[in-house]
């Protein structure tokens, strides 16, 4: 067995240091090394979206990136979403639209929203349902998910007006 | 008319109660689960479709660095044949336990074969390949039709086919074959005017859940086994691994963590009773989880099925006779939703004369399972797309021809049973009544269908102990895994009865040593059952806080009254408290405050739903765009309308995957060729329009509220539906499921 690789990085505004098998993914090590498990593993080959999270302000699958490649970068989860135990408004968006049902996709679904809205402040459905497609539900049919989505951007937006 | 009741809580939409936790990533799935010391299980599994096992060596694999335990199916206490009921009908333990690990035959491509726990993950990866598994291959009966015929490859080389309850002696694919009859089937024919037949030909599809089956065991020393896993009923796990690994009930514990979807599927145990056996063999706490591979080829898909309906009916629209003959795909082991699909094939039409020809067939695919109203969807798209027919051949509306031809309350089913009070006519008319359905539609390619879907509705087994805390809120205990905000709507029928608000209180879904027994969340009975549990434990509550009541003020208890959250005494002194109030003084009532029921009811009231879609088709790829799509169902009464809209929707949309793009693709060695979420693709956001969801409420006279389970019907008609508006729009009748765009392409001539 190869030598553990240990990496530093930054999760959720924390430095964070570990070791990882140069074959472990992100997701494995969020989720067993570091017990950040709000990331899901669905598929593990980046078809499902279940494992979101930004990284260096990109939406990535986390399944598909080693945990060896995040040295030196920063790395957003679900778990660093609300501050200070106040929900952030996608969060609130998501309870407000009953935009959940088993819930298991919704952390991929929040950071990926997260992320459209940093690049698209006000999304059109059309911009909605087109960024969204890397994730899956099989719950709710996307129609509440949508909808918390446009609501949190309107949120967001008179938030920065005001 | 009746007076629609008022209510404070119930049709309100509260955020649910494990909102919080579900959108900040705290909410612990079974695959969350950690232990100090914890292994890692993965599970070998055959790659062939059908092979005899002549052996298996696990040596190469014991010695491997890292790795703890293997276990096959000689680790297994013998299995026998012996019929066990485990609250989803009866089962033969034999087939339970081969389906765990297979001992003679590997009886599909993903049965498992052996298991083993390692260090991590990668090294029990890697430990599978250095099991020698000797196999040699057999030809695989891999469609329903071929393996009902004599010179198919058997199954199982001893199945019998039950043949309308009684043994045959001939060996065959074909389980089990059963009929309904209802009138006169002949003359029933004799009076159409018009009659139509078509065979039906669906392929094998997945629930799709997005987390994958998980399973933690830690097999104490003192043969206390515990079990943290997903699933869709904890005390439904608990009695199969008992049964399985032959140990006492009462020394099995399963704790149910949040679940990531089950749709029926989550229902079986697969990996429970391998993490157990490799926690025995290893002294230390195992996690086995299924890549999505594995949970593709080696759960409970819901099996393709052949169908042919013939319908007949009057120029005026009346049916005059009907007549299905169904065949499903059992997989594996005996079992197929074939039974269901008979309850629904011509549910909810008033039929005078009906006849039902059922089998249930082995093939070489995993055992199916049941997927949201299972066997329905089969069937109604035979049914549904049939009347659409008639409705064009005799110039009639099909809303018009659901209207006059709807079972109402009172009329009898072909598989015997009479309906309660249903909504068949008012989901018609709501659709009926909907913009959508005068809404102009053009364009050369564009068409609107309209369905109809039905389940029956189960009620199973449910408790709920509800202790008053001194705040005035309440906790709620509960056995029922809540997979779609069961919880809230569980919780809300409590909060009803006591005068509370939903926030108030706080529901616990719990293990199987800490509540009374429950049945799985499955059934679409949850709500119904569950919630009744809540309503009666509520009651008990509200009947022993006026006995606290009495004592306080020193009266008589029978003349104490409660409403709307308030306690009231008005005979001589008037004292009144509410119910914080109080909870508050339990202490010197009288001391802590719980109450509890069991419920076994039945009347879960039938659940129906009628559909309207529009599509484009292209015709020059065959794709059909989903376009429009309504759906109006009947809830009896909603009790959080919102997750009532969303089980509508996520409903619909399953059934429009199932409709356009789901199916297994099996090579001609009976190997799945699609095993991932790329090549069995599930729609996406942006396959879909908005899904508009109306509910109908037409209350169940069985439970208090009117409620009536909502999960399982909105898959029912989409499929059919959409059929109906590829009809529609191009002029074809599409048979066969999926209509992908290359079977569209085909029927337009194209290819």
């Amino acid at each position: 067995m190869p030598d553990k690789v240990h990496v530093k990085t930054v999760i959720n505004g924390e430095a964070v240091e570990f070791l990882c098998e140069p074959r472990d993914s992100l997701l494995e090590v969020l989720r067993d090394n570091l017990m950040l498990t709000g990331a899901k593993e669905g598929c593990n080959n980046g078809n499902c979206g279940a494992c979101s999270v930004i990284l260096d302000g990109r939406l990535v699958n986390s399944c598909i990136v080693l945990g060896a490649e995040i040295e030196g970068k920063e790395v957003e989860t679900v778990e660093g979403l609300a501050e200070h135990n106040k929900l952030h408004p996608i969060q609130d968006a998501f309870l407000e639209n009953a935009a959940l049902q088993c819930g298991v996709c919704t952390p991929g679904f929040l950071m990926a929203a997260k992320a459209l809205l940093n690049e698209n402040p006000n999304p059109t459905e059309h911009d909605v349902r087109f960024w969204l497609a890397g994730n899956l539900c099989r719950c709710t049919g996307y129609d509440k998910i949508v909808r918390a989505v446009l609501d949190a951007a309107e949120t967001m937006s008179t938030e920065v007006n005001v | 008319m009746a007076v629609e009741k008022e209510y404070k809580v119930i049709g309100t939409r509260p955020i649910r109660h494990d909102g919080v936790d579900k959108v900040t990533g705290r909410a612990l799935y079974g695959a969350d689960y950690q232990a100090a010391g914890l292994l890692h299980g993965r599970v070998l599994r055959s790659p062939h479709a059908h092979a005899r096992i002549k052996s298996i060596n696990t040596s190469r694999a014991e010695a491997y660095p890292g790795v703890k335990a293997v276990v096959t199916a000689g680790d297994l206490t013998a299995s026998q044949d012996k019929i066990v009921d485990l609250g989803e009908g009866a089962v033969n333990l034999k087939f339970m336990c081969d389906n765990i690990l297979a001992r003679e035959k590997a009886l599909y491509q993903g049965h498992a074969v052996a298991a083993v726990a390692a260090l991590n993950g990668h090294i029990a990866e890697e430990a599978l390949e250095l099991i020698d598994v000797e196999y040699e291959v057999l030809p695989p009966a891999m469609e329903v039709r071929a393996a009902m015929q004599d010179d198919a490859p058997l199954v199982h080389e001893d199945m019998k086919t039950d043949e309308m309850g009684k043994a045959s002696d001939k060996s065959s694919n074909i389980a089990s074959h059963f009929q309904h009859k209802k009138g006169d089937i002949e003359k029933g024919f004799a009076e159409a005017d018009v009659v139509i037949e078509h065979d039906y030909v669906t392929g094998t599809v997945h629930q799709g859940y997005i987390e994958p089956h998980n399973a933690s065991a830690v097999y104490n020393a003192d043969g206390e086994i515990t079990i943290w896993c997903s699933t869709q009923g904890a005390f439904n796990a608990r009695g199969q691994v008992a049964e399985i690994l032959q140990h006492p009930v009462s020394k099995v514990k399963v704790v149910p963590m949040e679940i990531g979807g089950g749709f029926g599927g989550k229902i079986s145990v697969y990996l429970e009773p391998l993490a157990a056996l490799l926690s025995k063999k290893s002294g230390r706490p195992v996690k086995v989880l299924m890549s999505r591979e594995d949970v593709f080829e080696s759960t409970g898909p819901t099996p393709a099925s052949y169908v042919r309906v013939k319908i007949g009916a009057t120029n005026d629209g009346r049916i005059t006779a009907a007549e299905a003959y169904i065949a499903f795909e059992a997989g594996a082991y005996p079992g197929s939703p074939v039974g269901a699909a008979a309850m629904c094939v011509f549910s909810p039409y008033k039929i005078e004369n009906g006849f039902i020809d059922a089998y249930d067939v082995l093939v070489n695919k995993p055992k199916s399972n049941a997927y949201r109203a299972p066997g329905s969807t089969n069937v109604a798209f035979a049914t549904e797309t049939v009347i659409d027919e008639i409705c064009k051949k005799i110039g009639m509306d099909p809303i018009e021809f659901r209207l006059l031809n709807s079972a109402k309350e009172g009329d009898s089913r072909v598989d015997g049973p009479v309906f309660p009070r249903i909504g068949f006519v008012e989901t018609v008319e709501a659709a009926k009544d909907h913009p959508h359905y005068s809404a102009p539609l053009e364009g050369k390619y564009r068409g609107r269908g309209v369905a109809t879907g039905f389940w029956p509705n189960f009620a199973f087994q449910s408790s709920v102990s509800i202790n008053v805390n001194p705040d005035g809120t309440i906790s709620l205990v509960e056995g029922s895994t809540d997979i779609g905000g069961s919880r809230a709507s569980i919780a809300m029928q409590a909060a009803e009865v006591l005068g509370i608000s939903a926030e108030s209180v706080h529901p616990t879904v719990v293990d199987t040593n800490s509540v009374g027994y429950t049945d799985v969340t499955g059934g679409s009975h949850t709500t119904f059952t569950t919630g009744l549990a809540a309503y009666e434990a509520a009651q008990d509550v509200k009947q022993q806080m006026i006995e606290r009541a009495a004592k306080l003020w020193e009266v008589d208890a029978d003349e104490i009254e409660f409403s709307d959250g308030i306690f009231r005494y008005v005979n001589g002194k008037e004292e009144e408290i509410d119910f914080k109030g109080l909870a508050e003084k339990l202490g010197q009532t009288g001391g802590p405050l719980m109450g509890r029921a069991s419920v076994a009811p039945s009347g879960a009231g039938s659940s129906i739903g009628t559909h309207i879609v529009d599509v484009e088709v292209d015709p020059e790829t065959g794709k059909v765009e989903i376009l429009r799509y309504t759906a109006t169902q009947d809830a009896g009464k909603a009790i959080h309308p919102s997750y009532v809209e969303g089980q509508i929707q996520g409903g619909a949309v399953q059934g429009i995957g199932w409709a356009l793009n789901e199916e297994y693709i099996y090579n001609e060695d009976g190997q799945m060729t699609n095993a991932s979420f790329l090549d069995y693709r599930i729609p996406t956001t942006y396959d879909l329009p908005m899904i508009d969801a109306v509910i109908v409420e037409v209350p169940n006279p069985s439970h208090p509220f009117g409620v009536r389970g909502v999960g399982e019907t909105p898959i029912v008609a989409p499929p059919a539906a959409i059929a109906n508006a590829i009809y529609d729009a191009v002029g074809v009748r599409l048979t066969e499921l999926p209509m992908s765009p290359e079977r569209v392409l085909k029927a337009l001539g194209k290819i």
